[in-house]
């Protein structure tokens, strides 16, 4: 811009600071965080130039999940974020890296899982939550210990099982099959072992068998392959787990005492003290069913007397040890309220707490769909919908300069402009808050360009028509900005509340659309009125579009520009060209042409001589020509009628 | 170049009103040309419906990746070759891909049907995915869209009502929108292509755009009508057809350019993709964009139009102007101020003596 320099004018500043605020800071933004977060297997969330992919263009594994009660208990929107977080740490440690898991719609659950899964792992996530009390057996810091057992020697043995161990076998390996095959191997031994150890009570040391503390001694808890849970486990047989509550430590527990789904309620508070008095101690309250109270109550009427660890229960959540407070000597829970205390801080309590009123749900997922999108279907959707997308971008380029001429060239920029901070969008949400762009966001992106397109559209044709009213292009511009500015506010208003009730209610793909939609909507109106509008200002200053050159779009000619128009310095500009007598009126035949009573304020004058002019004319029997002075003393008048339309605005 | 002038002249003869198309005036036309599109619409909805894709019939589905032969044959003999009553529609998707669509199949049955078609088709079975989706997961999808399209038109309602000031002129956006949706889905059902989620989100994208565009023409109708009743020279009727030749060009110019790209992916997807999201989606999108800018032009506004005239004040506007009008024509009118009376714009003719009836009745402020 020639302007830019010399003058200070508000459209350079508005473009310059819409150029750093809108377009060098976000690619600044995105080059650093490709260079310092860059995205890789590893790191599915880190920052690329291309937009993160949804399931649909990616492939993969879609599950949808709808939570069940199995006691025709209520499902709340707590129960399903609870089930969200379990159902991610099973699919975590099933090993798929960055499976997205959604609520959808308050009642479903949808695993969007890349790559393709098993059936076994589809399984695993749909069974219900586990939570069991067991007793602890022993403990140890969760390093494996420095003494690899030879599992080799006794896996022969494994043949010679009798049909029962055979059966916890298959049951076993169905639950862990995801896990390695030495694992199992070992789960199936500890299952066959325990066959042959008649335990006298639920914390019979007798139960750690030599497989039991070969798995023990191997396993290692600063692994987070081991710290992910994932159920499976049998509740009559010894488990051996780590604990998850960052003390790092693994334990071999005893068989279930007390099923989880006995807890009726667990909430975490301030430990009440002796007199009624609230101390500073952070604890979780538990409240057990009567069948869960009776049971607690034999529980720790064994478990008091005995010594550490014995004296220890481990609450076990999807094959993790969530906590493992132990008992006081001599105390005996009876009423089924038990509170655990100890170095909680609030945070944790409440932790704690979710993770046991979750472990007590009586919740099993149904599978209500399961879907397989294969990568390469996707990538060819993605790259034919991008080829077709570019045809008609194409043509509208095209059709932008035939109808808008040079004015054609600012139209095309823009969307590309819009094109540019909509792909830095998606690109930054994509690493931001983890975006995902869909087939539907596609598409929600190819309207987009029909919307944008109009914005501009909407703005030259009120331009051109403040210049079929004679007005100089700067004035026109102004005037037709501040009409196009309210229609088009008004109108992208009602987009963008679309977009919103859509994204709120509608589920699935429909919300992708909606939010490229509304995301769009935004972009538009910024570029709209960041870009296209100074732009218009200062071109309009050009000479080349200023003066209405044949080829800038603007030329009045092709306007026909009527009237007369007051130039300055007592000077009155003639109408450009004559309109033809012998233009057709299929409707309204020898009408004079006269401007709507839309038309406004114009800075018109008309001589008397001009006006007589006319007058003799009319005598002349010339009505249809529309010469110009006709229109201009109509347009007078007609402007003092919607003069008062304007001020009532 | 020639071309091109005619198109400017023709534009800025619908700006100025030297050429008007009597869209408001016939309405009754256009009211029984989109009741007639309405009625076929029902018609063939309730006669021949739309065809439910997967997502709401709930089903077990088959791709077949990298065949060299896309024979349907093959996958019908495939399938009836496990489960012999089982009818499967077996469709092309993209360029070497094979979609294969049964009834719910039990795990051994469809581990079974992986291998014939597998065998059928002759590609390794690691190129056979299935899929399966219950019956109730679409109908729970199209339930929470419909919900949205009812709060979408409640609160589109409300707003227009608040813009314009009128809830007639919001009832005739929202009755036109709602009809866009009718023959949309009429058309729809007539091509005969299947329902799927992607269909959904085409028509809800069709009453955001139509929406829209209806706010576009509407808006200019406002600003034409704005002190309508201040005025005895044109009715609302005239002022509104002059909005609506104002923003031909517009409409024409937008409608064109939104449905070029869409019109790249339809042809595009149609030919080189086969079934699949995008292809519907298109479809939809096509239909809806193009119905949309249709009626934000011939059925919008003569709504709206009506609709006012029903309000008595608007009515009694209208006689007094027709009145008026009549009037002059018997005594001293003239042709063209007539004509250029209904057709909306300043019907003044220089050098004739309107006293101060030509006057502003407010003072204007500077």
């Amino acid at each position: 811009m020639a302007n830019s320099s010399t003058q200070r004018s508000r459209p350079v500043r508005t473009l310059v600071v819409f150029t750093i605020l809108a377009v060098v800071l976000p690619f600044a933004a995105l080059l650093l965080g490709t260079y310092l977060d860059p995205r890789s297997d590893e790191n599915p969330s880190g920052a690329s130039a291309a937009p993160g992919l949804a399931l649909d263009l990616q492939g993969g594994t879609q599950v949808i999940l709808t939570p069940r009660s199995t006691d025709g208990s209520e499902i709340t929107d707590e129960t399903i974020d609870e089930s969200i977080n379990v159902i991610r740490q099973r699919i975590d440690s099933s090993g798929v890296a960055e499976a997205e898991i959604v609520n959808q719609g308050g009642n479903n659950i949808v695993v969007g899982i890349p790559g393709e899964v098993g059936q076994e792992t589809i399984d695993l996530i749909a069974q219900p939550a586990q939570m069991r009390f067991r007793p602890v057996l022993t403990y140890d810091v969760g390093f494996p210990a420095e003494d690899p057992a030879a599992a080799d020697d006794e896996a022969t043995e494994d043949e010679a099982a009798d049909g029962e161990a055979a059966e916890e076998e298959a049951t076993d390996e169905e639950a862990t099959e995801e896990e390695a095959e030495p694992t199992s191997e070992l789960d199936a031994r500890i299952a066959e072992e325990a066959a042959e150890v008649t335990p006298t009570d639920p914390s019979d040391l007798a139960q750690i068998t030599p497989a039991v503390q070969e798995k023990f001694d191997a396993l290692d808890c600063t692994d987070p392959a081991n710290l992910v849970g994932g159920g499976g486990d049998d509740p009559n047989l010894v488990l051996v787990a780590c604990s998850n509550d960052g003390s790092m430590l693994k334990y071999v527990l005893g068989p279930m005492e007390v099923d989880g789904i006995h807890v009726d309620n667990a909430s975490s508070g301030l430990v009440p003290g002796p007199n009624g008095s609230v101390t500073n101690e952070w604890g979780v309250f538990i409240e057990l069913d009567s069948t869960g109270t009776a049971e607690f109550r034999e529980t720790t009427q064994r478990l008091q007397s005995l010594q550490t660890p014995l004296n220890q229960f481990g609450i076990v959540l999807d094959g993790l040890v969530i906590s493992a407070p132990s008992l006081d000597t001599g105390v005996i829970i009876s009423d089924g309220r038990p509170m655990i205390s100890g170095n909680f801080t609030r945070d944790s309590a409440a932790t704690l707490a979710n993770q046991l009123s979750f472990g007590s749900l009586p919740i099993a997922f149904e599978v209500q769909s399961q879907e397989t999108i294969s990568a390469t279907l996707g990538s060819e959707q993605l790259r034919n919908g991008i080829m077709a997308g570019l045809i008609g971008l194409a043509l509208v380029v095209v059709y932008a300069l035939l109808q808008y001429r040079a004015l054609g060239v600012l139209a095309i920029s823009t969307l590309v402009v819009a094109g540019a901070l909509t792909y830095l969008a998606i690109t930054l949400l994509s690493w931001g808050i983890g975006y995902r762009l869909s087939l539907a966001g596609v598409a929600g992106l190819i309207v987009a360009i029909g919307i944008t397109a109009d914005s501009f559209i909407v703005y030259f044709e009120r331009i051109r028509d403040e210049l079929r009213d004679g007005r100089s292009l700067v004035y026109a511009v102004e005037r037709g900005w501040r009409r196009a500015r309210r229609t088009l506010l008004a109108a992208k208003a009602v987009n963008l509340m679309s977009a919103v009730i859509l994204y709120n209610i509608a589920v699935g793909g429909v919300q992708g659309f909606a939010f490229t939609l509304g995301l769009t909507t935004l972009i538009d109106l910024l570029v709209v009125f960041c870009f296209t509008h100074p732009m218009m200002r200062l071109v309009a200053k050009l000479r080349f579009f200023r003066d209405g050159r044949p080829m800038s779009g603007l030329d009045p000619t092709r306007l026909q520009v009527s009237g007369v128009r007051y130039v300055g310095a007592g000077r009155v500009a003639g109408p450009s060209q004559p309109t033809g007598s012998s233009e057709p009126e299929p409707v309204l035949a020898g009408a004079p042409a006269a401007p709507s009573a839309s038309a406004a304020t114009g800075g018109r004058r008309l001589t008397i001589a001009e006006r007589r002019a006319a007058e003799r004319r009319e005598a002349e029997g010339l009505p249809a020509d529309g010469p110009p002075d006709e229109h201009s003393v109509s347009d007078r008048i007609d402007e003092a009628v919607t003069g008062k339309n304007e001020e009532s605005r | 170049m020639a071309e091109k002038m005619k198109f400017a002249r023709w534009s800025n003869d619908l700006y100025t009103g030297r050429r008007s198309y009597p869209i408001v005036q016939r309405r009754r036309t256009w009211f029984s040309v989109a009741g007639a599109f309405a009625v076929a619409a029902i018609l063939i909805l309730s006669t021949k419906g739309l065809v439910l894709g997967i997502d709401f019939r709930g089903g077990t589905e088959f791709t077949v990746e990298g065949v060299s032969s896309t024979e349907q044959s093959l996958g019908v003999d495939a399938v009836q070759s496990v489960i012999p009553l089982e009818e499967p529609r077996v469709a092309i998707v993209g360029s070497n891909s094979v979609r294969v669509q049964t009834t719910h199949l039990e795990d051994s049955d469809r581990l079974a049907v992986e291998q014939t078609l597998a065998d059928g088709y002759g590609v390794d079975e690691g190129q056979v995915t299935s899929s399966f989706i219950g019956p109730t997961w679409g109908q729970g999808v199209s339930v929470r869209a419909l919900w949205g399209v009812v709060v979408f038109v409640l609160a589109t309602w409300l707003f227009m009502w608040i813009y314009f000031r009128s809830w007639r002129m919001a009832l005739a956006g929202v009755v036109a929108m709602m009809s866009d949706l009718l023959v949309a889905a009429g058309l729809y059902a007539l091509v005969g292509w299947e329902v799927t989620a992607s269909t959904v989100i085409g028509f809800l994208t069709i009453l955001g755009f139509s929406l829209y565009d209806k706010m576009i023409v509407f808006d200019k109708v406002r600003e034409n009508t704005l002190q309508v009743l201040d005025q005895s020279r044109n009715t609302y009727a005239e002022r509104a057809n002059l909005a609506v030749n104002q923003t031909l060009v517009r409409s024409i110019n937008t409608s064109v350019v939104s449905l070029l790209p869409v019109s790249g992916i339809l042809f595009v997807g149609a030919m080189l993709l086969g079934a699949g999201t995008l292809r519907d989606l298109s479809l939809s999108l096509f239909i809806g964009l193009a119905v949309g800018a249709l009626s934000s032009i011939f059925l919008g506004p003569p709504l709206d139009v009506a609709l006012r005239e029903r309000e008595p004040r608007y009515r009694e506007h209208t006689d007094r102007v027709l009145a008026e009008r009549g009037a002059l024509a018997e005594t001293e009118g003239k042709e063209a101020e007539l004509a250029a009376a209904a057709a909306g714009r300043a019907q003044l003719i220089p050098g004739q003596h309107r006293g101060n009836a030509a006057q502003p009745r407010r003072k204007r402020a500077r």
